[in-house]
């Protein structure tokens, strides 16, 4: 190893001009404080919408809110937001009746049958995709495939709608919770004899059943404040939901809905429609957010499963 | 043929039952049997320093003297605080809000720990290689240029002159000369880490501090870069962490012997290796536990 | 594996417990191909009906693409009296909406990973990080409704004004145009809002990224004197640019569809090219949101679906695009580290 006798002598190397570190500590410090700025910021946009949704939605929540349907005349001040509550808790519902079990299914499938042949894989690659299409051509779908042909709204098809937003969802998060179980489980559930599908439900997915449960709570919680996938298949009303089929009913017309009336309220020049609208907004929000954190606090472990 | 020059006395003789001489032998040109470690100019003193990650004590009052232009081995088993007590020097520890230091370490006659210490100036003059190479997600080039134009400014040619000696100083350069812009992490491990190397010493340290760097290499690397600790003490002073006794009766001058976060012997290689003074030590390198 | 303290072992048991387990096993022999076939039948179910959405997409617009013809995408009408339709204003406002999203949102999203990953104590980091996802979870059509009765305002009195009256307000594409109405309800409106629901994502996985990068090499950085800001900028976006290029695709493509927040916002004009971001406009979904439902005319209906299935086309462009470059990416770190 000769390198060092044929390397430039250190004197025929020039000293070296400094760069200053009072800069450099600036621009560090610069960035810091911007950091910290913008984490404030995002932390206050939170709160900002919490504050503005909570102070204005309380203000409409009384017991007609709760017990009165969506008023007919604008300029009313009575009426409430109760059969749009029931609309939106049916319509959900309805979506995860049909997601959950389906997609449910098809996380058994990619993870326990499917695993890396091409047919896993191209189910796996479509529903990436379609997780990242936006709602409301979900709903266009639902309009094409139910409301055109049938000639009505209905609330089934805004279920429909909904069930297609949560399937890949529920598919893939089944599947990334299935594939957190070790691989012993299973094989000492099948060294005991056992068959298959007991192996899977009776040992892997209760090994699982905090992360399977999070993960289908939060499939439903993306999906209830949905309002775009309901704008042309549940529609509104101001009526009751009256029973399964006929005009009143699920499957038989336009279901009223809590997003699709605060759309119609807000976009209304009349306070106390507006009020209304807040009152459903704050509704939503903490169904939503209650969900989530109550998930999240109940099953901290569904995360690393 | 990692270590030609001192494999012959490695036999264990059983004379005496009861002192088993150690028989790791030291290499014959160390500088540090016979010289006057008191008159040596010193580059680091460390006085008294205890060492905390949270509550938990890891170092107890460490109090050690590294020299300038001499390799300072230390060893110890694993657990023992032979790291803790490296990343004290450069002050690395500080990236983690529940570690401190207390006690003195003196540098150019300043207490490092006080609070008015420059941490990036202290940082490329106490330069440091780590365990697991760690090349920059850059060129071959632009890994070694890193520190060079973070603290000066140079000009084009300045800086590829700097380059080529840095690399040529960590006896890479025949390697990487037609690599240079290549990644740096797509060199082998040995290679990598003589790269690290090159980078911590084109920003022109005085100290380089080495934690286990052989630990991840295969034993031919480890024998270039344990020939490169060698030439490079000429212009640098080295603390070289390891767990391997071998390699610092091969490198080192002085060596420390840590046990449970105390310095428990520390003295000239020679000394060490051959006459420990302390039962613990003894019993570390002649290999009754560690 | 050891099973034998739970195995039955063979022809230890009473003839009455080995029949029984006979009996049990042809039942059950039943069971895997049910249970299998339901799931396979689920996964290919879900697959078809993906492909089943663009399908009856392209066919319920086939009226539109045959009778309109490129001018769809070329010209400026929305006018089912004369049953000339073009999109081209909203394909203009989706994009400069998302654009104005995406300035505001990128770095915003990474000095908060930078902060989330370098700066704070984990804990600290964890309730930052989980404020910020939950901006995730509130609805669309509540981020609208505090858009116009609160931002709405605060453009139309303060901030638009403000930016006009500086030199900036001269510049092409900031001085207002033919539509100009206030500035508050506007495609930089939306583009705010829309910052701030694809904030959330795009934080998330930046700061996932950056905390993959190895620990040593950061230290590696921070040995030679770096400070947190030149290793973040010089080695952790080195090894995490990737995934955060991904992430941005992703956020774009997500931003590109938002319906109800920007229908609110944007100001639904739709018969006119923008000439400025403080201009109303409208985008391709609210387009589709605010017509859909009063639409009667069968063409007007197709060339809705239409939208749709344009909008769907971009949006998988940047799903499978990122993708793709997610894919490489690992390939190359992965084949490196």
């Amino acid at each position: 190893m000769s390198a060092v006798a044929e390397s430039p002598r250190p004197s025929q190397l020039a000293p070296m001009r400094r760069r200053s570190v009072v800069g450099r500590k600036a621009v560090d410090l610069v960035v810091k404080v911007l950091s910290w700025i913008g984490a404030l910021f995002g932390i206050a946009v939170m709160g900002f919408v919490l504050y503005e949704v909570i102070i204005r939605g309380l203000k409409a929540w009384n017991v007609a809110f709760f017990t009165q349907p969506t008023p007919l005349d604008p300029m009313s001040t009575s009426g409430g937001m109760a059969n749009a509550i029931l609309g939106t808790i049916i319509i959900t519902a309805g979506a995860a009746a049909i997601a959950i079990p389906i997609g449910f299914m098809a996380g058994v499938y990619l993870a326990e049958f499917g695993r890396n042949g091409r047919v896993a894989t191209s189910i796996r690659m479509v529903s990436n995709v379609v997780m990242g299409v936006p709602s409301i051509i979900v709903g266009v779908f639902a309009f094409a495939i139910l409301v055109k042909p049938l000639q009505h709204y209905s609330g089934f098809a805004g279920s429909v709608a909904l069930a297609f937003l949560m399937l890949p969802v529920m598919a893939r998060t089944t599947e990334d919770i299935l594939n957190l179980v070790p691989n012993e489980l299973r094989e000492s559930g099948l060294a005991m004899g056992a068959p298959r599908w007991r192996v899977t439900l009776r040992v892997v997915c209760k090994a699982a059943r905090g992360g399977l449960i999070t993960g289908a709570t939060l499939a439903v919680v993306r999906v209830a404040g949905e309002t775009a996938p309901l704008l042309f298949t549940a529609l509104s009303s101001f009526y009751w939901i009256t029973g399964l089929f006929g005009p009143g009913g699920y499957f038989g017309g336009p279901v009223a809905n809590i997003t699709k009336a605060m759309y119609d309220m807000a976009n209304s020049p009349y306070p106390h429609m507006q009020a209304l609208a807040w009152g459903g907004a704050l509704f939503i929000m903490v169904f939503i957010l209650g969900l989530n954190i109550l998930v999240r606090l109940l099953f901290q472990r569904g995360k690393e499963w | 043929m990692v270590d030609t020059k001192v494999d012959e006395p490695t036999q264990i003789q059983d004379g005496e039952a009861t002192v088993v001489p150690p028989r790791l032998a030291v290499a014959e040109n160390r500088r540090g049997s016979g010289e006057d470690f008191a008159a040596l100019a010193d580059e680091i003193t460390v006085r008294d320093l205890d060492f905390f990650y949270g509550k938990a004590q890891a170092l107890f009052g460490n109090t050690i003297d590294f020299k300038k232009n001499r390799v300072t081995a230390v060893i110890g088993p694993s657990g023992c605080g032979k790291s803790t007590h490296l990343r004290a020097l450069n002050r690395i520890f500080n990236l983690y809000r529940d570690q401190r230091a207390s006690g003195e370490i003196l540098f150019e006659g300043s207490n490092i720990l006080s609070k008015d210490t420059d941490l990036l100036e202290l940082r490329r003059r106490i330069g440091m290689i780590f365990q697991k190479p760690s090349p920059f997600p850059m060129s071959v080039f632009d890994n070694v240029a890193y520190g060079l134009r973070q603290h000066y400014r140079l000009n084009r040619s300045e800086l590829a002159m700097r380059v080529e000696h840095a690399l040529k100083r960590s006896a890479i350069w025949d390697e990487v000369k037609h690599k240079l812009n290549e990644p740096g992490n797509a060199l082998s491990g040995g290679q990598q880490q003589r790269l690290c190397i090159a980078r911590a010493i084109a920003a022109e340290p005085d100290v380089l501090l080495m934690d286990e760097p052989c630990s991840a290499i295969d034993p031919v690397a480890t024998a270039k870069i344990e020939e490169l600790i060698l030439e490079l003490k000429d212009k640098y002073t080295i603390v070289l962490v390891t767990h391997n006794m071998q390699q610092a009766a091969r490198v080192s001058d002085y060596t420390a012997f840590f046990f449970q976060g105390r310095i428990v012997e520390f003295g000239s290689t020679t000394d060490i290796f051959s006459c420990p003074t302390e039962k613990q030590t003894e019993e570390y390198i002649t290999g009754r536990f560690g | 594996m050891s099973t034998v303290d739970i195995d039955i072992p063979p022809q230890a048991g009473a003839p009455r417990g080995s029949m029984k387990a006979e009996t049990r096993g042809r039942r059950l022999r039943l069971g895997d191909p049910i249970f299998r076939g339901l799931a396979t039948a689920s996964g290919l179910f879900l697959a078809v009906a993906m492909v089943g959405l663009g399908v009856v997409l392209v066919i319920d617009s086939w009226p539109a693409i045959t009778g309109l013809g490129t001018k769809m995408l070329t010209t400026v009408a929305w006018s089912p009296s004369t049953g000339e339709y073009g999109a081209l204003a909203a394909l203009v406002g989706t994009f400069l909406s998302t654009l104005v999203a995406m300035v505001i949102a990128v770095p915003l999203a990474l000095v908060i990973a930078l902060l989330l990953v370098e700066l704070v104590h984990p804990k600290v980091s964890r309730v930052v990080g989980t404020v910020i996802e939950m901006l995730a979870s509130i609805p669309s059509i509540v981020f609208g409704m505090v858009g116009i009765f609160t931002i709405v305002p605060f453009m139309q009195d303060h901030l638009v004004p403000w930016v006009l009256s500086t030199p900036l307000g001269k510049v092409p594409g900031i001085a207002p145009g033919p539509n100009y109405a206030g500035g508050g309800v506007s495609i930089f409106t939306a583009g705010v809002v829309l910052a701030f629901m694809v904030l959330p994502f795009i934080t998330a996985v930046s700061r996932d990224v950056m905390k993959m990068v190895p620990q040593v090499t950061k230290e590696a950085g921070y040995g030679l004197g770096s400070t947190t800001w030149e290793v973040m900028r010089k080695i952790s976006l080195r090894y995490a640019n990737s995934g955060i290029v991904g992430a941005i695709f992703i956020g774009f493509g997500r931003a590109l569809g938002e319906t109800m927040a920007v229908a609110f916002l944007i100001g639904s004009v739709f018969t006119s090219l923008p000439h400025s971001v403080f201009d109303p406009g409208t985008s391709i979904a609210s387009l589709i949101a605010l017509n859909f439902s009063e639409a009667t005319d069968k063409l007007q209906i197709s060339a809705l679906i239409e939208l749709g299935l344009i909008l769907f086309i971009l949006t998988i462009l940047f799903q499978v695009a990122a993708q793709a470059w997610l894919r490489r990416v690992q390939r190359v770190t992965g084949g490196r580290a």
